[in-house]
């Protein structure tokens, strides 16, 4: 096909025209401004033709849906958490500290079966030094440290990046401390009266 | 008194409802939303930010002529506000109704001009006072096609007096004192033989009982766009490039004032094209046969349904106007200096001068 330069139109019947095509464009986005931009997810059809009506969704009160496997916020569900420590171990920026207490009874399973074993008096993330790489649920043995959709959680305190997971309270993790405490020292003295009785046998 | 207090109010309800309409409307044709928040979707907006300005300080600069800087807003907006006083609403009321409205408008409108020297001149800044002259260069020389459209369409009406002209435009001809025995023919042509005296309606606007009126209210409409200092004539105050023009100093109070005469100005020149070539007060219905539309939609003189009809339609003919405004400075990308002078004398002047004598030639054909 012969390719044809373009040439300036000009005249006045063209710019009564061009005038006239341009009005009928915004009238035609005015009278359809009826029409709203819908939050759909990517995989819908619709997501790339929406060609028609206001583009605006009113962000907080309507967003678009985020991918599954998105990178957001984490939340650890401190029920299944085995306080195995290897999230914190694996974390490039060190945003998650851990303290733990052995558990001087039973404390139950998880929900896929794991005997917890310790407690999280303190499991904390600090969420504005999170890089959002991902490893630490990736290790996580029993899927409890997991990313949600949420995105959206600027704090004007920088102190409340900090998320605190623990389901213990300062008062409880104290007694569980002590309860430790008490059974390591029960323990020790158990070991220790059971070893004077062996010399003694044998002395 | 009562005059201009209803007035005032009138205008400022109207131009928060302009003011309003102009965020929507550019909103919707940008696929955009616009005000959501303040108030029922965004609709509080408006006073809301005139109750910010309100609240802010009233700076003046240290270097300015204090005076002159202190009296330009209020002399704006009095002279466009003065502009109003001749404006027939209703077939009964008109706040001044001097027989030589039109002249006395196109004076006193003019009068803005030096409003808006004072106010480049007295902030004592240079963006200030490039931005007055360019914005007085404008109006000065728009006012000259916008002068000849109008007397075209007085010389078709063999009146300045704006109620005169309403009156004539309608199936209320024969209300008015000394037009008792007048006859309105179609396209203004008694040898065509159909009177539409009792017709009335759109047959009877000005731009239908002499067509070429039209252009002139074609022309009067881009002139006043340029006079209004609107898109796309808006090089004096060009938000995307200039901070500001002429006002480019002023803030609080002073500034809603400027602002206020601003949207005041395109009130008045729809009001006037309205009434000059779009039948006025006068409903675009006509009578046909049995179906009387245009006399219900007019109700009678004197009495309430007259006036609220009257009102009606000439507030609806105005927002019709005003949004076409706001429409055309949504759509059209601003003239370059060069271009609007282009425009307006090689273009908008020789063609109003041509509707001049048609419109001369078309009155003796009427007689």
């Amino acid at each position: 096909m012969e390719k044809e330069a373009y040439k300036h139109k000009t005249g006045f019947w063209q710019g009564v025209k061009s005038l006239m095509s341009g009005a009928r464009l915004t009238l035609r986005h005015f009278a359809n401004a009826g029409k709203r931009r819908k939050p759909v997810y990517v995989s819908d059809d619709s997501y790339f033709k929406q060609p028609d009506g206001l583009a605006t969704l009113t962000y907080p009160y309507e967003a678009l849906p985020v991918p599954d496997n998105g990178r957001y916020r984490l939340h650890n569900e401190m029920e299944d958490c085995i306080v195995c420590d290897l999230c914190a171990k694996i974390c490039p920026v060190n945003c998650i500290t851990i303290e733990s207490v052995k558990a001087t009874e039973d404390i139950g399973v998880t929900s896929d079966g794991t005997k917890k074993r310790l407690y999280g008096p303190v499991f904390d993330i600090d969420m504005a030094k999170c890089c959002y790489c991902g490893l630490c649920t990736t290790v996580c043995p029993t899927d409890c440290l997991t990313m949600t959709p949420v995105y959206d959680f600027a704090e004007v305190d920088i102190k409340n990046m900090i998320y605190h997971f623990t389901d213990l309270s300062p008062e409880q993790a104290q007694e569980k401390q002590r309860l430790f405490e008490k059974q390591q020292e029960e323990m020790a003295a158990a070991k220790a009266a059971a070893l004077a009785a062996r010399k003694q046998q044998q002395g | 008194m009562l005059a201009f207090l209803l007035t005032l109010m009138l205008l400022l309800s109207v131009v928060i409802v302009l003011a309003y309409a102009e965020r929507k409307v550019a909103a919707f044709m940008q696929d955009r939303l616009g005000p959501t928040e303040a108030g029922p979707y965004g609709s509080l907006q408006a006073v809301l930010d005139v109750l910010k300005l309100l609240q802010k300080e009233d700076i003046v600069p240290a270097q300015a002529d204090k005076s002159l800087f202190k009296l330009a807003p209020i002399l704006i907006f009095a002279a466009v506000f003065a502009g109003f006083a001749v404006i027939p609403f209703t077939p009964d009321v008109v706040p001044a109704g001097i027989g030589i409205g039109v002249f006395y408008l196109l004076a006193i409108v003019s009068l803005d001009v030096v409003g808006l020297l004072m106010a480049g001149w007295g902030s004592n800044n240079k963006y200030a006072m490039l931005g007055a002259m360019r914005s007085v260069a404008q109006i000065v020389s728009y006012e000259i096609p916008a002068g000849l459209a109008i007397l075209s369409a007085v010389m078709i009406c063999q009146s300045l007096d704006f109620q005169e002209i309403s009156y004539q435009q309608g199936v209320l001809l024969h209300a008015f004192p000394g037009m008792e025995y007048e006859t309105n023919w179609l396209f203004g042509i008694q040898a065509l033989g159909i009177d539409t005296t009792t017709i009335g309606g759109i047959t009877t606007w000005n731009i239908f009982r002499a067509p070429m009126l039209l252009v002139a209210f074609i022309i009067y409409f881009i002139a006043s766009l340029a006079e209004s200092n609107r898109a796309p004539f808006d090089i004096p105050e060009a938000e995307s490039e200039l901070v500001a023009g002429f006002h480019v100093e002023y803030s609080g109070f002073r500034f809603a004032v400027l602002f206020l005469a601003e949207y005041s100005m395109m009130v008045l020149v729809s009001l006037v094209a309205v009434v000059l070539f779009l039948g006025s007060w006068n409903t675009p219905l006509p009578n046909i046969g049995a179906a009387q539309l245009a006399n219900w939609t007019t109700g009678s003189v004197g009495a309430l349904s007259g006036n609220l009809w009257a009102a009606f339609w000439l507030l609806s003919k105005t927002f019709v106007l005003l949004f076409v405004q706001l429409w055309a400075r949504w759509t059209y990308p601003r003239l370059r200096v060069d271009q609007l002078m282009h425009l307006c004398w090689k273009v908008l002047t020789p063609l109003a001068l041509a509707v001049v004598l048609a419109a001369g030639i078309w009155r003796l054909l009427m007689i």
